[in-house]
């Protein structure tokens, strides 16, 4: 049977993982390929790497960075962060990703999507979204969260689908970095409307939170950073209690 | 020992060459005939879609290549579509080794599955020499949206939807549906046992 996927995020600048992270058994904590390969062997089942560099520099420094990190980790790891053309996911591709993912370049050009569908097929295209809950409804932002638009999150997703991405990382504003669970409506809403894999992510400070957004919300895999870096919850120790509670995961 | 990866418009051969070098393998990426037939090995990877994949390989002769070959072949996903008779995919005629059916998952599907499957699923029915040190109901890492149909030369099944092929064998010609190199340790094992045949 499919299992749900637990995915740890690492932001990386310059090459180098940002947020601090929080382990004494490896050498540099600053190293996103030392972190990327521990968690691997804890049993991560996926990673995100997030690049947050804005510099002309970016694109080599990042390739480089994906080949190093294809050489060392054994599972599929999503590449994220400023990509904007087919010519950007080519060359991350080319390094070692497994899968790219897009957000505000994508929202200011929806043709992207079906270009990157098209060229590299859907399995390695992800869109992600930031939303955050105003009012009635759930809207989606830009430029990692300081712009706000006008457009629902569920319209986006949908057209998203349309357009041919295969797979949504869903992050509530709202909940991000609160530690008070994940936002359970919005990711059960897309979940079950849409026919692609979703990823819920902000809000994790729990294991009881993601046996619920993978049994309340059916999300088929979440992310988090913190609570990894900061050894706030361990990974295997995270599979275990999902197991006992009767949720699908691999050992 | 000279193994080889077929190089063609199929994207990750990248993964599959450094996972063959964190067992200490040099992988040698060729369209080249002649590279490809004197090799001990030969990998033929791939994620993409079939039709354009199947005009790739004729317009430069390697379908009749790959097929004539004697040597360990081993499909990976797309790879592995590629070996079998046909594919639904954009109806691609392939290169028929085994004689098996690649169909599409069907759409809209029960109990909320999702098109295409991707992510850790579990092997049973593991008869293989690939599988050798490898445990029943392994996970391994499927992105795939085809799939290809039990038949004689399943020896590895997989759930998704329905029951379908995770692995095929025939003579030299070993296939699997989910991407060993993307499979954490198991993945490497089945790739190490590939390399051992």
């Amino acid at each position: 049977m499919l299992t749900k996927r637990i995915i740890p995020c690492l932001d990386i600048k310059d090459g180098r993982t940002v947020k601090g992270v929080n382990f004494e058994n490896i050498r540099d904590a600053g190293d996103p390929i030392e972190l990327g390969a521990m968690y691997a062997r804890q049993g991560a089942d996926e990673l995100v790497f997030l690049d947050i560099t804005a510099t002309n520099e970016r694109r080599k420094t990042l390739a480089e960075l994906v080949t190093r990190i294809a050489r060392e980790v054994n599972i599929p790891f999503t590449v994220g962060g400023g990509i904007a053309s087919v010519e950007d996911v080519q060359v991350l591709l080319q390094s070692g990703a497994d899968k790219i993912s897009v957000n505000t370049s994508a929202f200011k050009r929806p043709e992207l999507l079906n270009e990157l569908s098209r060229e590299f097929g859907s399995q390695c295209v992800v869109l992600a979204i930031d939303t955050k809950f105003e009012e009635s409804d759930w809207y989606v932002y830009l430029n990692g969260g300081r712009v706000k638009t006008a457009k629902r999150t569920f319209d986006w997703a949908k057209e998203a689908v349309d357009r041919g991405v295969g797979e949504i990382l869903l992050t509530s504003m709202n909940n991000d970095g609160t530690k008070q669970g994940f936002a359970l409506d919005i990711t059960a809403l897309l979940s079950q409307h849409l026919n692609v894999p979703v990823i819920a992510s902000g809000g994790a400070g729990t294991m009881a939170h993601f046996e619920e957004v993978f049994e309340v919300a059916q999300a088929d895999a979440a992310l988090a950073a913190s609570i990894f870096h900061y050894n706030e919850i361990a990974i295997p120790d995270l599979k275990n209690y999902l197991y006992d509670k009767g949720v699908n995961v691999r050992f | 020992m000279k193994t080889v990866i077929i190089k063609y418009n199929a994207g990750n051969i990248r993964s599959v060459q450094f996972a063959l070098e964190r067992l200490g393998v040099k992988g040698i990426v060729t369209d080249n005939p002649e590279q490809i037939q004197s090799a001990d090995k030969v990998i033929f990877p791939g994620v993409g879609e079939a039709s354009t994949a199947m005009q790739y390989l004729r317009e430069r002769k390697l379908d009749q290549v790959i097929t004539h070959l004697q040597q360990p072949v081993l499909g990976i996903c797309l790879g592995m579509q590629l070996l079998c008779k046909h594919s639904e995919e954009n109806n691609a005629t392939c290169l028929g080794i085994f004689d098996v059916e690649v169909k599409k998952f069907q759409s809209p599907v029960p109990n909320g599955l999702k098109i295409p499957q991707i992510g850790w699923n579990n092997i049973t029915g593991l008869y293989s020499t690939l599988f050798e040190h490898v445990p029943e109901n392994t996970y391994v890492y499927f992105v795939h949206s085809y799939y290809a149909a039990l038949s004689p030369h399943t020896v590895a099944t997989t759930n998704y939807v329905i029951n379908y092929s995770a692995a095929l064998q025939k003579d030299n010609f070993y296939a699997v549906q989910f991407h060993p190199e993307k499979s954490a340790e198991h993945g490497q094992r089945i790739i190490e046992n590939f390399l051992k045949l």
